[in-house]
């Protein structure tokens, strides 16, 4: 961390819009060649973060540097080396995918020749060889948003900046351009900044994540050593049972050393939820077979980066923000 | 590295608001709405010059020496149809909303907006580059007209016009340039402001309906209120209700450019407004020069131009304070 310049930086970044802060007091930090991934549930401010970073919204407080410089004093600079891909990308849809990278080009000043060439590698790159020449309009949603790539790409940006890349597509196309952004990383040296607000998608390929709810930065860091910070505090284990647990199980269950609560589910009667002191997996499992009663499922929530995000949601707003 | 914070951004070459325009161009010209209201022009122009043809004849015959009679063929009414300078000026506004109702708005639902303005562009060249573009555009359609009827003027009338006439059509052409800006200007305003492109188009068309169509209409009715017609005026209240008209009236640009395109058509007119019977007592009927006829419609092409930039500016202000997300 010591040494290197961070490529995207923010000290105290706030926005106001009227008496809403819809970012307040972020600091982040953001190292060279890294995948950072800003989570958090739509509204939390990721997109207006993104629109400080690129000098195209003026922050109420606090200031942001990019790859050094300041957005809002030198927002060409910075919107010449960082690749953009708005949240639901969009283009011309009467122009095809390759005359859409044209006028990006051209916006970018790139000469003829260069951008052609460098258009059709990228078009090649996401897999938009064959649909180049159609107009946008003809183009799936996951199409577009690969298009949407090859866009930010086609300045052969230092920073790149995606908002929400993987909204509204079909898995296997999420796993297409997952492996776009990690490429960005691994193969062109890029900083890639992207905000989801579905953990499990972005998980595997972020090197950090920060937790971003209700305009705060509420926790950062690898995906793992989140997960462990967490794992210290209270865990909850999910049972699912068969049906016809006695009814005996919830006061054997209970009683369990370290066991704090069980709870039955109001809707589904076979599923159990357990919150204990620390994992209690296996003595559960083992009251259960002891029971004779038929184990579904056994599993521990915590684990899941969605639990993360619900427990610091419940933390954040506890807190009395 | 912001050590400076005087240093100011130079933009490179060429200027973003180039890019965008050349764009913004090629778009419309290839865009059904250039072919329709080609269309809608060429047909009324044909019309109106087959029937300002036979007009001029009859014209011509008994006034042979008829100052500036080339420009007569602009402005010739046919016995049904009114001239050309008429239908124009009528659709002139049309052109200026077609080219401009969507110009931000249809960037926003298209989603490239946040792309466009997130290319190292400044954010006004996104509102310069389309105005240039639409005025462009205009521009084209109006000269492709004006020279098709000059053209059909030269070869059903066999004259061609002198050097003061042409002089006479450019400075027309640029006072209906500035009369399509102040249109475009106010949609390119309405496309910022309205977020549905629908809306813009229904509202332009609602005000050129009323500064057109209703406009004198209302001016009417608004002058007897202010300046009420006994059932035998005097002539001072005859005149006052008709100064109260023709300032009512120039709250429309329509009326501006109504005025000028008058004067400067028409050498004989000495004056955008009315002339008192004693006024014109023994004045000696002769045209005026193209610098006095100028002189005479300055007011008008300057408030004209005033709209433009008034419309232009508003539309710039109202895109520069936007959020670029909403």
């Amino acid at each position: 961390m010591a040494g290197q310049a961070p490529a995207v930086e923010a000290r105290g970044l706030t926005k106001r819009y009227g008496d809403t802060l819809a970012v307040d007091r972020l600091d982040l930090s953001i190292r060279p060649g890294e995948i950072f991934g800003l989570l958090g549930p739509n509204g939390a401010g990721k997109t207006t973060t993104i629109l400080m970073l690129l000098g195209l919204s003026e922050p109420s407080a606090g200031e942001a540097r990019v790859l050094g410089m300041d957005p809002v004093r030198r927002p060409l600079e910075v919107k010449r080396r960082v690749g953009y891909v708005p949240d639901d990308v969009g283009f011309y849809g009467s122009l095809t995918g390759r005359e859409n990278l044209r006028y990006t080009a051209r916006l970018n000043r790139l000469p003829a020749r260069e951008a052609e060439e460098r258009i059709d590698h990228l078009l090649d790159e996401v897999g938009l060889a064959e649909a180049a020449d159609r107009p946008v309009e003809t183009y799936s949603r996951g199409m577009r948003q690969r298009l949407g790539i090859a866009d930010a790409l086609v300045k052969e940006p230092e920073v790149a900046i995606l908002d929400e890349p993987t909204v509204g597509i079909d898995p296997e196309g999420v796993a297409e351009i997952l492996e776009l952004i990690r490429g960005l990383a691994r193969d062109r040296g890029a900083t890639v900044l992207l905000s989801s607000h579905l953990l499990h998608q972005v998980r595997s390929i972020c090197d950090r994540v920060g937790i971003f709810i209700g305009g705060r930065l509420v926790a950062h860091g690898p995906v793992p050593e989140l997960a462990e910070r967490l794992a210290v505090g209270p865990v909850t284990i999910e049972v699912g049972v068969g049906d016809g647990a006695p009814v005996e199980l919830h006061e054997r269950l209970g009683s369990l050393p370290g066991v704090r609560e069980v709870v039955r589910d109001a809707r589904e009667p076979g599923r159990w939820r357990l919150v204990a002191e620390q994992d209690l997996r296996p003595a559960v499992a083992e009251t259960l077979v002891r029971s004779g009663v038929p184990i579904r499922h056994l599993h521990r929530l915590e684990d899941e980066l969605d639990e993360i995000y619900r427990r610091y949601f419940r933390e954040a707003v506890g807190d009395g923000r | 590295m912001d050590a400076d914070p005087r240093a100011v951004e130079r933009s490179p070459r060429p200027a973003g608001w180039r890019i965008v325009a050349s764009k913004e161009l090629a778009d419309h010209l290839l865009s059904v709405r250039l072919l329709v209201l080609l269309l809608l022009m060429g047909l009324a122009a044909v019309g109106i010059v087959y029937a300002a043809t036979g007009r001029i004849r009859e014209i011509a015959e008994d006034a042979s020496g008829t100052p500036a009679l080339f420009i007569r063929f602009f402005t010739a009414e046919g016995e049904r149809l009114p001239s050309l300078l008429t239908i124009v000026g009528f659709l002139v506004p049309l052109l200026g909303i077609a080219f401009g109702f969507d110009a931000v708005s249809s960037e926003r639902s298209q989603g490239t907006l946040a792309r466009l303005v997130s290319q190292p562009i400044r954010r006004d060249d996104v509102v310069n580059g389309k105005f240039v573009a639409g005025l462009a555009v205009i521009a084209a359609v109006l000269l492709a007209l004006a020279l098709v009827v000059a053209g059909v003027g030269i070869l059903r009338l066999g004259i061609v016009p002198s050097l003061e006439e042409v002089a006479r059509l450019l400075a027309w052409f640029v006072l209906t340039l500035a009369y399509a800006g102040v249109w475009l200007g106010l949609a390119t305003l309405l496309s910022v402001v309205l977020r549905r492109a629908a809306t813009a188009a229904l509202v332009g068309v609602a005000a050129w309906l009323v500064l057109t169509l209703f406009s004198n209409l209302l001016v009417g009715l608004v002058a007897d209120v202010v300046a009420p017609l006994p059932r035998e005026p005097t002539f001072e209240e005859a005149l006052n209700h008709a100064r109260w008209e023709q300032w009512l009236g120039r709250v429309s640009p329509q009326t501006l450019y109504e005025e000028a395109t008058i004067v400067l058509l028409n050498p004989e007119v000495r004056t955008a407004g009315f002339l008192l019977p004693q006024q014109v007592d023994r004045a000696v009927p002769t045209p005026l020069p193209l610098d006095q006829s100028l002189l005479v419609v300055w007011p008008q092409a300057v408030t004209l131009v005033a709209l433009v930039v008034a419309w232009f500016a508003a539309a710039y202000v109202a895109f520069m304070r936007q959020e670029v997300r909403a």
